[in-house]
């Protein structure tokens, strides 16, 4: 196989391989189950944020509501599921977060499909108005005694063990939902019509209107999947912290745009694949939970995150202005 | 729309975007006012709300001039908590004789320096290496952030000179002072947008950048001058925060990146570039204030004020497309 140096992916993907060498040569006990665990449990909500970014900037546009999407989902399927339907099981649990974030992503899409507004405000508009309804209507306060449905999810496991230390480890349950959900959004991208349209409209609305595409479902549906998937992390963080607390999750948005960025995606569309998003993702977990194995205080880490979306997004872009300069 | 509707002056109002919000500002004040004539009209009200409006209406300021380019800058509030936490530092560290003011200066010098060097910093990326705005600004943003955090370790930084509450507290002939400071920069932004050779290159790169180009325009150093500007004025909102919490802490004002965004694109600024008036974002602000302030005498919590800032923002964008897809129509 030939390995493609001007890649995004190729150059996240040595950055890990360095970040891994130089922690484990650091730190031995970081080459271990426990610590691959770790890692794999963080990526579970910020890897389905980021398939979700993923498909937004592929479609062209940029997404900044699906936090608070996550946000109110969690918290109000939390309340209902607790007054009225505490009998549903964990799958329907998630389904219901799914619903109500589809109905909040649909909002983003008649507001950006039907009515032509630019995706940026709407979304930044959305935000305030999902976070500041919820905050102000359904409630502030922390919900700690979750409905049972979500506390069974919150207990399943995929895998369970004891270290040789007799320290243990675990991987939650939900992390096979991040694999269903990339493999889904993989299969809908790259294996059906609705998918070619989506890379098509980002590459170009105009083309794409003319070639027959219906630009204003796709972006509907895009948005409603965006909405969906933002649902479904919503209760998947709530279920593993075992808590829906409104205060989470908003705030998170750059950093998981910045992920995908980092893993190839261009914000002006049209670009992006799921291994990319996987590595970005990877990097950034990698960095929030290892970087003090590195003997660097985790004071430091949002340092490192701003150098590394600034290096990922630089050197493809200085590439294209060299290269766009020589035949200029 | 026939040419009879057009000549009446209230058609013609209605037609530009700061016209629109000059009377969507002049419906929220009325509302306000009648909502609770006694607190909203009184004095004491205007005054507070003078002092609190500042802080953010200078942030939305350099929204402005970088969205005037196309860009967006992400890092204003980073810039603004570096530059306030290194004017802490030198307040706490260095002392001075008598109230201190010998010692204020030289820490504003410093944060204002602070400010410059990062918006050179943004300008580079944006300019030079030619990354995307927003993702320059947002890398940068969180190295400034991170910055202010390992200097800090995260707390509050307390303890300045009497001095130091001047700018954010004080009243200058009855007014306050960081309204006559906010005055000051919005008429020199307004200046520099439409008298000066810069600001109608600044609209031009921000309409079409190939034209900008085509015309000879020096576009990188015009883009790192817009970026620098910036970050001057992060580091005096910055300067502004610290002086009315009177401490610097490296999370100040995270909500007020937003909210920024929010009052320039409220004001009529095209995200896309080319398009934008200080008069606008002026409005913008005094709707804002107007609002929440209003709201918050008759008891409305913090998050419905969120709330209804957002339902403003997709309000006005839709009345805004609406009027611009009749017209060509």
């Amino acid at each position: 196989m030939k390995i493609d140096w001007t890649r995004n992916e190729t150059l996240v993907a040595l950055v890990i391989a360095a970040f891994c060498l130089a922690a484990a040569i650091a730190d031995p006990g970081f080459l271990s189950i426990a610590t691959l665990t770790d890692l794999l449990r963080g990526g579970i909500v910020l890897g389905i944020f980021a398939v979700a970014a993923l498909i937004v900037l592929i479609s062209g546009g940029i997404d900044v509501s699906f936090t608070a999407i996550a946000a109110f989902t969690m918290y109000v399927t939390a309340m209902v599921l607790n007054a009225a339907l505490p009998w549903l099981p964990w799958w329907a649990a998630l389904g219901f977060g799914m619903a109500i974030g589809a109905c909040l992503g649909a909002i983003n899409g008649v507001l950006i499909a039907g009515f032509g507004l630019p995706t940026l405000i709407v979304t930044l508009g959305t935000l305030s108005i999902f976070r500041g309804f919820m905050l102000t209507f359904i409630g502030q306060k922390q919900i700690t005694t979750l409905p049972p449905g979500m506390r069974e999810f919150g207990r399943m496991m995929l895998v369970r063990g004891e270290n040789a230390d007799g320290s243990f480890y675990s991987l939650h349950g939900a992390f096979a939902v991040t694999v269903l959900v990339i493999i889904l959004t993989w299969a809908i991208l790259h294996r059906t019509m609705l998918g070619r349209q989506i890379f098509a409209i980002g590459g170009s609305v105009e083309s794409a209107r003319r070639i027959g595409i219906k630009v204003r479902g796709v972006q509907f549906f895009v948005y409603v999947y965006v909405g969906i998937l933002a649902g479904l992390a919503g209760v998947i963080h709530a279920s593993m912290a075992r808590v829906a607390n409104p205060f989470d999750l908003v705030g998170l948005e750059l950093s998981v745009i910045a992920a995908v960025v980092l893993g190839g995606a261009r914000l002006a569309g049209g670009h992006g694949t799921l291994t990319g998003t996987v590595l970005g993702v990877a990097l950034i977990v990698l960095v929030r939970n290892s970087l003090i194995v590195l003997g660097i205080p985790s004071t430091w880490q949002s340092v490192a995150i701003g150098i590394l979306i600034l290096i990922g997004t630089g050197l493809p872009a200085w590439q294209a202005k060299r290269a766009a300069a020589r035949s200029a | 729309m026939t040419t009879a509707t057009q000549a009446t002056p209230m058609t013609r109002l209605f037609a530009s975007t700061e016209g629109r919000l000059a009377l969507i500002t002049l419906v929220v004040f009325v509302l306000m006012s009648a909502l609770s004539p006694d607190k909203f009209l009184s004095l004491q009200n205007f005054t507070s709300m003078a002092f609190q409006f500042p802080e953010f209406a200078i942030l939305a300021l350099a929204m402005t001039l970088t969205m005037l380019t196309g860009g967006i800058d992400l890092s204003v509030v980073g810039i603004a908590n570096l530059s306030a936490i290194v004017a802490a530092m030198i307040l706490t560290q260095v002392t001075g004789s008598g109230d201190g003011v010998a010692v204020l200066m030289m820490a504003y010098a410093a944060a204002l320096a602070v400010g410059l060097v990062a918006g050179l910093f943004n300008g580079v990326l944006v300019a030079t290496l030619g990354l995307p705005p927003i993702l320059a600004t947002l890398g940068s943003g969180l190295i400034f952030t991170g910055i202010a955090i390992a200097l800090t370790g995260g707390s509050a930084m307390m303890g300045f000179p009497p001095a130091t509450a001047w700018i954010g507290n004080a009243t200058l002939l009855g007014i306050p002072a960081p309204l006559v400071l906010f005055a000051a920069l919005a008429f020199a932004m307004s200046l520099l947008l439409t008298r000066t050779a810069f600001g109608v290159k600044v609209r031009m790169y921000g309409a079409n950048p190939l034209a900008a180009r085509f015309a000879a325009i020096n576009i990188d150093a015009m883009l790192i001058k817009v970026y620098v500007i910036s970050g001057a004025l992060g580091a005096i909102a910055g300067m502004v925060v610290m002086s009315r919490a009177n401490s610097a802490k490296a999370d100040y004002g995270s909500s007020y990146l937003l909210l920024a965004v929010l009052i320039a694109v409220l004001g009529g600024v095209n995200p896309y570039g080319g398009y934008g008036r200080v008069i606008g974002v002026v409005l913008a602000v005094l709707s804002m204030q107007f609002l929440s302030s209003g709201l918050n005498m008759i008891g409305v919590s913090n998050f419905a004020r969120e709330l209804i800032w957002g339902s403003l923002l997709i309000f006005v964008m839709i009345v805004n497309t609406w009027r611009a897809k009749g017209r060509r129509s």
